[in-house]
């Protein structure tokens, strides 16, 4: 048994007394800093969607003041309360930031894998603790900063999530917050993706091979994969960036730039293209960073609550691995409008439905997995659900626009804006809701609030698609994304009407989160205990104590059979847990 | 003249190329809600026979081999009928928009920069001046060389115009950011790079007034980025020329 050696360590650590600031603040233990990256995470992603808010009333009614918020805000953001476009171009560059860099993948990655990750393998925690916690560290030291770059002169990066070059190269001083708070989010993700790589490897439990590894694992074992080889891509470029912009250096600026009428002083001879690339190189991998865990969530919930196993699983699996691999041959398809060549659009084409046959193998087996099975409808399941429609919509817009002909019309235009939020928001966000309320008992030893789950779930189904599904037919109509007043154009005219529709779904979807932050909060005071498999499930992580002490495991389990083990003809239950008996 | 209706579907098409776009993009979609409707009734068909209930157990044993197989082997072909089907025909329409060049082509090079689009015109002679950004001022915007003669009859406006029925190229380029070069109604986008020349052509079918756009984030006034886009008629389009040159003092000639 390779990890006897970490049993021996980890547990005689669970014997010493803690204080309050190494138990919760500063901790080592895999499940508090996924609690922490969790927290942390619903917390910028809600301020994420605030900012979105506050565009969604600039779009929908044009140069009206904000109500409220408008007179709180300083006159370098608004003008009587009416938004300005300075402070709109910050509010989507930081939306878009934030939600992905600071909201999901933290979510995802940080707080999911964080927690039940060593569970499910077995563990008693991550391979290196410390470096654990740096990571969080490091995310929330550069999600400070990205929060503070508000009160920068000239305000937040306005450049748009991509940050491109030349624009970004000549914004004002937020540009610079901007790099290096990713750098120091990019660091967080690296050190992470390391851990992550050498915990699946390592320390599974004994008899765990990596075909009984549950999907969910999988995913993030290919996610931390993806982490770890796009982002140095980015890291690199936001590190040339930061010196075009503070040392004078030339890596995006081409020669002979006139901005407002002067010469630029730079030496030139860059290439504003060269940023694309390394943004896109990491950035398309990023996608998949941001689906593959909410894949693997759904995969669990759906196993559990058809008390069948997964149809395909190994397909799943080798399809989840060619997917990684693929991801990072297809990044040009964000450029085929940058002039590229036939040669060079028509790779990138094939490469973008090559890599859709994997996705597409891995929704059919998740969908194929409904038939015959014995289907129980609690609410992670509704979520779980309601993510294959939703993750279906997104994946199949992103035929047209992975296809250069209808990219030339569509690109840039809302719906792409459609496009990618049905993969991140009613996709993604789904996914995520259903892994909280599914792991929520093994966390807190308390169950959630079934009916006001269920409120949440439908109130936040309807708007969801009421946000997302106008866009795309505002995309259809030529809207393009990213514009402050969209009624310029006589195509913005035309369109308005979805856009009302759109902002007011987006309110409507914040008025139904109450019910799900009461239910969050008011569940953890229950005094009714949960039971400690809730759901009968076979996946190592519940049949640990609830909740899990430090060390996990009372002993180190002992694994003999597979993840996905539901009604197995003559078994005694309607689940067989992967470990019975617990080893010694 | 065509009225230009906006709604909530797309813009009318007056180009050549147009209709390539919207075909691909109404076979796609029409083959995407195939699949998601076929995808949802088989959801909500095992929804309701599957559901859990009293006497009602799940199988273990997964679907028959056969059907496995079956259904694998469809998904694949599916994918390669989306690759071969749409994506190569893709590709030739590709082809056809941008490498065959046009015979007697209208060329007109578009100069982006913050926040406007200026459209250069070579002029009577039908050559440019010599172009470079070390000439740009506020004179010259277009960048054009003084001393070149070929450059004297050169002219610039802030509005695209062009003649109905002929091939344009524009030769699009950028002072400063990128922005991108949009015109709905011709099915038409394309980036426009500092530092690059990138050609494009298009063919009006019909006279109209409509609009250019930037579709590329470049600053404050990005949304404001817009230009008229005019088509005229041969003789309207003549005429417009020798209006342009009037202004520039060549009317004696
Ligand atoms: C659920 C609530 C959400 C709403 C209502 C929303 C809405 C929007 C809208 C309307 C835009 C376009 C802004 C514009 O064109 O000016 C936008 C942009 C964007 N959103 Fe979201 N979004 C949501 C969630 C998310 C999530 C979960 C993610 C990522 C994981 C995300 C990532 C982005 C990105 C990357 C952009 C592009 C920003 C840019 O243009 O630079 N959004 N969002
Ligand atoms: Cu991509
Ligand atoms: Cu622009």
């Amino acid at each position: 048994m390779r990890n006897t050696r970490h049993w021996g360590l980890t547990m005689s650590d669970s014997h010493d007394e803690l204080n309050f600031w190494r138990k919760y603040v500063f901790s080592t233990d895999h499940k508090t800093i996924g609690i922490q990256y969790g927290i942390t995470a619903l917390v910028f992603l809600f301020f994420g969607f605030s900012l979105m808010m506050m565009m969604r009333w600039q779009l929908a009614y044009p140069g009206q003041a904000i109500p409220i918020i408008g007179a709180l805000l300083g006159d370098t953001f608004v003008n009587r309360g009416a938004m300005l476009p300075e402070f709109y171009n910050q509010l989507g560059a930081m939306h878009g930031t934030i939600m992905v860099f600071m909201g999901i993948v933290p979510l995802a990655v940080g707080a999911f894998g964080n927690f039940v990750v060593p569970l499910q393998i077995g563990a008693a925690d991550m391979a290196f603790p410390r470096l654990n916690m740096m990571s969080y560290q490091a995310f929330v030291i550069g999600g400070v900063i990205m929060l503070l770059s508000f009160l920068a002169p000239g305000g937040a990066a306005s450049s748009g999530w991509t940050s491109y070059a030349p624009l970004s190269d000549i914004a004002t001083s937020g540009q610079t917050w901007w790099l290096i708070g990713m750098i120091f989010l990019i660091f967080s993700s690296l050190l992470g993706a390391i851990n992550f790589i050498v915990t699946i490897i390592h320390l599974r439990a004994e008899g765990m091979t990596f075909f009984r590894l549950p999907f969910f694992v999988w995913s993030q074992l290919v996610t931390a994969f993806l982490l770890l080889l796009a982002f140095p891509a980015l890291q690199a470029a936001a590190v040339f960036q930061l010196m075009d912009r503070l040392a004078g250096t030339s890596f995006f600026l081409p020669s002979g730039l006139v901005v407002g009428g002067e010469a630029s002083a730079a030496v030139g001879g860059g290439s504003p293209l060269l940023w694309q690339h390394l943004f896109w190189f990491l950035a398309h991998p990023e996608v998949y960073v941001l689906i593959l865990p909410g894949m693997g969530i759904v995969a669990e919930v759906i196993a559990i609550n058809t008390r069948k196993p997964l149809w395909g699983y190994r397909s799943m699996v080798y399809s989840l691995v060619f997917l990684g691999f693929m991801s990072f041959c297809v990044w040009a398809h964000h450029m085929f409008l940058t002039g590229m060549g036939t040669t060079m659009s028509t790779f990138f084409q094939i490469t973008t439905m090559i890599i859709s046959i994997p996705s597409v193998i891995i929704l059919s087996c998740l969908v194929i997995s409904l038939w015959g099975g014995s289907i129980r409808f609690p609410v992670p399941m509704l979520f779980a659900l309601a993510f294959l429609p939703m993750f279906g919509i997104g994946g199949l817009t992103g035929l047209p626009l992975g296809l250069a002909v209808p990219d030339v019309y569509l690109h840039d235009s809302y719906y792409v804006i459609g496009h990618f939020h049905y993969v991140v928001a009613p996709g993604t966000i789904f996914a995520m809701f259903a892994g909280i309320y599914h792991w929520y008992p093994k966390a807190t030893g308390r169950a959630m609030n079934e009916s006001l789950g269920k409120l949440h779930f439908w109130l936040s189904f309807i708007f969801m698609n009421g946000i997302f599904m106008p866009m795309m037919f505002e995309g259809m109509a030529g809207v393009s994304r990213r514009l402050f007043n969209p009624e310029v154009y006589n195509t913005g005219l035309g369109a308005h009407g979805l856009t009302v529709i759109s902002s007011w779904s987006a309110w409507c979807l914040a008025l139904s989160q109450l019910p799900f932050i009461y239910n969050f909060f008011a569940s953890m005071r229950k005094k009714e205990r949960a039971e400690e498999n809730p759901w009968q499930a076979t996946t190592l992580e519940w049949a640990t104590p609830t909740p899990p002490p430090h060390g996990n495991f009372p002993s180190p389990p002992v694994v003999e059979r597979g993840p996905y083990e539901y009604s197995v003809p003559g078994a005694a239950s309607d689940f067989s847990p992967q470990a019975v008996k617990q080893g010694v | 003249m065509k009225d230009p209706q906006y709604g909530w579907w797309l813009p009318p098409d007056v180009s050549t190329n147009g209709w390539v776009v919207d075909q691909l993009l109404a076979i796609i979609h029409w083959f995407m809600l195939a699949l998601f409707v076929g995808w949802g009734i088989f959801i909500i068909y095992c929804l309701l026979r599957f559901r859990a209930r009293e006497g009602h157990s799940a199988v273990y044993e997964p679907i028959k081999a056969a059907f496995s197989k079956w259904l694998e082997v469809g998904v694949a072909v599916a994918e390669g009928v989306v690759l071969v089907a749409l994506a190569m025909p893709a590709w030739a329409a590709i082809k056809n928009i941008t490498a065959e060049v046009p015979e007697n082509p209208v060329i007109i090079r578009a100069v982006a920069e913050q926040f406007k689009w200026l459209f250069h015109y070579s002029g009577k002679d039908g050559v440019f001046g010599a172009i470079g950004s070390e000439f740009i001022s506020t004179d010259s915007p277009a960048g054009v060389d003084p001393d070149d003669e070929a450059g004297y009859d050169d002219f610039w406006v802030y509005g695209l115009h062009i003649p109905v029925d002929r091939p344009v190229i524009t030769r699009l380029s950028s002072k400063d950011v990128i922005h991108s070069f949009k015109i709905p109604v011709m099915r038409l986008t394309q980036d426009a790079i500092p530092g690059l020349e990138i050609a494009v052509w298009y063919q009006a079918t019909d006279t109209g007034k409509f609009q250019v756009g930037c579709a590329q984030l470049c600053g404050l006034g990005h949304y404001e980025m817009k230009a008229d886009f005019v088509i005229h008629s041969p003789e309207g389009y003549q005429a417009w020329l020798d209006e342009e040159h009037a202004a520039l003092g060549f009317d004696d000639e």
